[in-house]
């Protein structure tokens, strides 16, 4: 039940988007965890709730398996919670999810891009591409070919 | 470590980086928490209440849609503390609480009015945009006092 959560009581999104760890061996290593804590494995990663102290550990333990590819966010609700799961919805994606996904897309670019800063590879400064003007669009449009 | 408030304030790769270099991110998801963890009238308790737009005043005007006005009682407090911002455009996708574009409106007003650094970038589609991304967010957030060299 929610209403049993206490103040320190949190949830982290461990989000897992490396090429040499799996989901199912993140979960492994939280399971080794000797802290109170409770997961729930998903499929963009895993979600770990419990004390703060033990969940802040675990997650320490899971980002330093791929430092730059594993990602974490605080989640406000607990994995369950009747009031966002699925389960007591009546099924279809769950509030949030969406964003998640849109974001977990961009993960391997970043996940690339850090592990180039942390080489001290300097960036390229490029020219954005500019998205394309109305008027040159309405141009397009009414243009005879 | 100071605290960076984001925008998109639920955003999984900015919450990720702001940590990743030593700071504290100021996000909506432990305003939430805060909300649905403190034991009040309602079961189970909600994220947003009737509270919430009389609080929200502070931020926006009475005639300003309650809407607006409750997602600003969770915002606002997050933007009146935070000592740097990153705001992040260009969103091809803002749902569920992130999907008031008023409330997105008034929360970068407010970012930009405050006297705190504040960096304005797009979301990346390509991979030098997301080089250029990475590396903007690091060092503006490296810039930052005593941002995290100890990774």
């Amino acid at each position: 039940m929610m209403g049993e959560d206490t103040e320190d009581n949190i949830t982290k999104i461990v989000v897992i988007s490396s090429d040499s760890v799996l989901p199912m061996d993140a979960a492994m290593r939280v399971y080794e965890s000797e802290d109170a804590i409770t997961i729930k494995e998903t499929c963009f990663g895993t979600m770990v709730n419990g004390p703060r102290d033990a969940v802040n550990r675990v997650v320490e333990t899971l980002r330093s398996m791929d430092r730059n590819h594993i990602f974490v966010k605080d989640r406000g609700f607990k994995p369950g919670a009747e009031v966002r799961c699925r389960a007591g919805r009546g099924g279809g994606p769950r509030p949030g999810f969406h964003f998640l996904r849109e974001e977990v897309s961009m993960l391997p670019m970043i996940g690339r891009a850090l592990d180039e800063y942390d080489a001290g590879e300097p960036l390229e400064e490029k020219e954005a591409p500019q998205k394309l003007d109305v008027s040159k669009l309405k141009k397009i449009i009414d243009s005879e070919l | 470590m100071a605290k960076v408030i984001i925008y998109p304030t639920n955003s999984l790769i900015l919450s990720d980086m702001v940590e990743r270099f030593g700071h504290e991110p100021l996000a909506m998801m432990e305003k939430i928490r805060e909300k649905i963890t403190t034991i009040g009238v309602d079961s189970p308790p909600l994220n947003i209440t009737p509270e919430g737009p009389k609080h929200g005043l502070k931020y926006a005007a009475v005639e300003v849609p309650a809407g607006v006005r409750g997602r600003m009682s969770i915002i606002g407090p997050l933007i009146d503390v935070a000592e740097a911002g990153i705001i992040v455009g260009d969103a091809s996708i803002s749902f569920g609480c992130m999907g008031c574009a008023r409330t997105n409106e008034l929360t970068k007003f407010l970012i930009r009015e405050k006297d705190i650094p504040v960096l304005e970038i797009q979301y990346p589609h390509t991979e030098e945009e997301g080089k250029a991304f990475v590396y903007n967010i690091a060092e503006f957030l490296k810039a930052l006092p005593s941002g995290g060299d100890d990774e």
